[in-house]
């Protein structure tokens, strides 16, 4: 039977071993190999990429029921949109230039994005909790201070660019453009969606209108939360895409089973 | 494995116990505090039953966002309705002197109100908005009566716990628990902007909830039941929107 090391419960986060937070190369032992991701990375990874596509999904069909977007409180098709998606609608009401209506999908779509969304941040607490609890952000998030020069940052960007494959010190950890990648992900955009999701709610509004007033009306709310959906699905592209570069097949064990291999087996 | 599996085993299996036991207490203290929707079985019940437990914990008093007159929108959206049927042209053509709303169900006085009586009670003005679940929205100014005068002066029985309010129009109704029902904002709407209301935007009656999307505030009004179960309605799930597979509630 194999020794197993990554722990299956616990919540010991060894995504990287002391010291790999820096640059420098750490020795492993292939043999005896620790857990690239805690299983509580694994855990609300999963689970965070499932209630993305439901809400992507959903969100999708929902703006289909009116694909204009606006600044300010108010918008309708009597008003100028600053985006028109040119799209077919599920609704005759909107002028789209197409000769059909699409089946309305609302009423599960929101059920299903309100769910999701649910499950998301819940998700999202309990990995929040954890990364600052047990360390995981200090460890694996939060880049040295030695990595965050511009000739740091810059190497790694043109490593990046290359789509050079990641050296063993990426092995146990993320490199620090990854680990901004990340926390921008994590600090700004997902809590953005929440925001400006809970500022198109008339209900949380009623108690909470300052959630809607700076950010400078309903309609200005539904624009950024589609436009931060952009920028999610855009940082999505790229997280799989430099999977791919890592080591598909290397990358998907990791985040799965949380073991992981040195590249030069 | 086996070196993990049996106190794994049995801290999950506690876990699960003490979590099943958790939702079963938590389901009896929302249902009883009133925290539970009509539409909280299915697929999306867990969903939609936190969404309404947490803005009734949160809104249960909460003033929806009033505008200034500078926000009116210059170009209100009616939205679309089914063809008016024969009974509304009827009475659109003698100017609605025989429109009425009847109110029954779990009254001590049920009544049957002329819109002209309707009209001689006392108004609330307010400037709200109006959001579609499709995602648009407009500012209006709406003068009307608010719901909770109604309730009173029929005789609400202190078991009520939603108004089902119906269109003239067939198969259009909602309801609405009591936390709208009596709040101040509710209003069965009569005026608009400064005229009588539209009737492309709900004329000669809409009941405006303005802290729910608009499919709650429905156009046409011309029947309210009070009641303390929602069952014997349609479907059962309180509303022809939450028959049809939406939220029955829709504050978010």
């Amino acid at each position: 039977m194999r020794a197993s090391h990554g722990t299956i419960l616990g919540v010991s986060d060894s995504a990287c071993l002391p010291g790999a937070a820096s640059a420098a190369p750490v020795a492993v032992p292939t043999k005896t190999v620790p857990s690239r991701h805690s299983a509580l990375v694994r855990v609300t990874h999963w689970i965070t990429t499932l209630c993305f596509f439901a809400l992507l999904v959903s969100g999708g069909e929902i703006v289909l029921s009116h694909p204009r977007f606006y600044w300010g409180e108010t918008g309708n098709v009597n008003m100028r949109p600053w985006l028109n998606l040119h799209l077919p609608s599920s609704r005759e009401t909107v002028p789209t230039g197409y000769g059909y209506v699409l089946p309305d999908q609302n009423g599960w779509s929101r059920y299903l994005h309100f769910q999701a969304a649910w499950l998301a941040v819940g998700t999202g607490l309990l990995y929040v909790l954890f990364g600052f609890f047990a360390g995981h952000f200090r460890r694996n998030l939060f880049p040295a201070a030695s990595d965050l020069s511009i000739k740091g940052l810059g190497g790694s960007l043109v490593r990046h660019l290359r789509f050079e494959r990641p050296g063993k010190e990426e092995v146990w950890s993320y490199n620090s453009l990854q680990r901004l990648t990340y926390l921008l992900v994590i600090f700004v955009l997902f809590p953005l969606m929440i925001w400006t999701g809970l500022a198109m709610s008339l209900g949380f509004t009623s108690e909470f209108p300052l959630a809607v007033r700076l950010l400078g009306g309903q309609q200005t709310a539904r624009s950024l939360h589609f436009l931060v959906t952009i920028l999610l699905v855009l940082f999505l592209f790229i997280h799989v895409l430099m999977v791919f570069v890592a080591g598909f097949r290397n990358r998907m064990r990791a985040m799965i089973t949380g073991r992981a291999t040195p590249p030069t087996e | 494995m086996t070196n993990i599996s049996r106190r794994n085993f049995i801290t999950t299996g506690l876990a699960a116990v003490a979590g099943a036991s958790g939702i079963a207490v938590a389901a009896r203290v929302a249902r009883h505090h009133g925290l539970i929707p009509p539409d909280a079985g299915g697929l999306y019940g867990a969903g939609e039953t936190l969404t309404y437990a947490a803005q009734r914990l949160l809104t249960r008093h909460s003033m929806a966002r009033e505008f200034s007159r500078a926000e009116i929108s210059a170009n209100p959206f009616a939205n679309e309705v089914d063809p008016l049927g024969d009974e509304f042209q009827r009475l659109q053509a003698a100017s609605f002197v025989d429109w009425r709303v009847t109110v029954d169900g779990m009254a001590a006085r049920p009544a049957s109100l002329s819109l002209a009586e309707i009209k001689s009670f006392p108004t609330s003005t307010q400037i709200t908005m109006n959001g579609c679940e499709e995602g648009w929205t407009y500012i209006a100014e709406w003068t009307g009566v608010p719901l909770s005068y109604i309730l009173d002066r029929v005789g609400a029985l202190p078991q009520v716990r939603y108004v089902v309010y119906r269109s003239i129009q067939p198969d259009w109704w909602e309801s609405i628990d009591m936390a709208d029902a009596l709040h101040p904002q509710t209003l069965l709407a009569h005026r608009m902007n400064g005229t009588e209301l539209p009737v492309p935007f709900g004329g000669p009656l809409r009941l405006r909830v303005p802290r729910q999307l608009g499919y709650k505030s429905v156009k046409y009004i011309n029947r309210l039941t009070l009641t303390d179960n929602l069952k014997p309605f349609g479907k059962g799930t309180g509303g022809a929107n939450s028959d049809s597979g939406y939220a029955w509630y829709a504050g978010i």
